[in-house]
């Protein structure tokens, strides 16, 4: 993609203490299998995200390893239970050692 | 009118004999198979056994789009620091290859759920292999019916 990669999260801004809440994450990037044949007639090299990685305040809580088998465009949603306010990292790394990184604010009541 | 007609019909014919060709080509690109998925587990869990119970695998019975397949994946479990849920990882029998995505929980989720979206190259199995914190490996697996395959162009 000609494109840089565009993270795109969508977090509550607040929670209650011990809420449980869902945050769903989508990022624009090809997700070039390795398996297409281009115009050329040439394998078109893999290209993609293997790596998603999601922190709170520095501490890792959730990881997804992806394969060729994730669609273009990779959408992600899990699950954090809320304890403090703090920040969110998200970070998305690429087969050609990018990271794209994306960072949301949460407020516990 | 004609000429401009004439010229369609060979563009039509053109595409035709392409996939013709990719359809030739198709069976030889589709390698994974349930032996595939198997050695994938053998390789993690070797000599462990997997019991039944406790995923909840959540993918449609008919896939229309291959290349946009969504899956949630649920596990039972309280995800407290003494009983949560380690690892997650799914795999097909009927992709190229047979990986599709793992993920790592810890007891921050709150809960072991997670959704996302993969291809599929044809109609197979997708197999999901939990593990808890204590070791057990739990195990689930579906069929979906793909109606347009997601791999190869």
């Amino acid at each position: 993609m000609s494109n840089k990669p565009t993270p795109r999260v969508r977090v509550p801004a607040t929670a209650k203490k011990d809420e449980i809440i869902e945050i769903k994450t989508l990022i624009s990037h090809e997700m070039e299998s390795g398996q297409r044949k281009g115009a050329d007639g040439n394998i078109i090299p893999r290209k993609i995200i293997h790596t998603f990685t999601a922190s709170f305040n520095g501490k890792k809580f959730f990881e997804a390893t992806w394969h060729p088998a994730i669609s273009a465009n990779p959408y992600q949603s899990f699950f954090y239970k809320a304890k403090e306010s703090g920040e969110f990292t998200f970070a998305w790394t690429d087969d050609d050692k990018s990271v794209y990184e994306s960072k949301a604010k949460l407020t516990v009541s | 009118m004609a000429l401009r007609k004439t010229a369609t019909r060979r563009d039509t014919l053109k595409s035709g004999a392409l996939g013709a060709v990719a359809l030739m080509l198709a069976p030889r690109l589709a390698q994974a198979d349930a032996a595939a998925v198997e050695a994938e587990i053998k390789k993690l869990y070797a000599g462990k056994t997997l019991g039944a119970g406790k995923i909840k695998l959540d993918v449609p019975q008919i896939a229309e789009n291959g290349l946009v397949v969504p899956i949630n994946v649920e596990i039972e479990s309280p995800m407290t620091p003494a009983d949560f849920v380690k690892a997650v990882h799914v795999w097909a029998d009927g992709n190229p290859s047979p990986g599709i995505l793992s993920y790592a929980f810890t007891p921050e989720c709150g809960k072991a759920s997670a959704s996302a979206r993969m291809r599929l190259a044809q109609t197979q199995n997708i197999v999901c292999v939990a593990e808890m914190s204590d070791g057990k490996l739990f195990t689930a697996s579906t069929q979906v019916k793909v109606t347009i395959g997601g791999c190869g162009g």
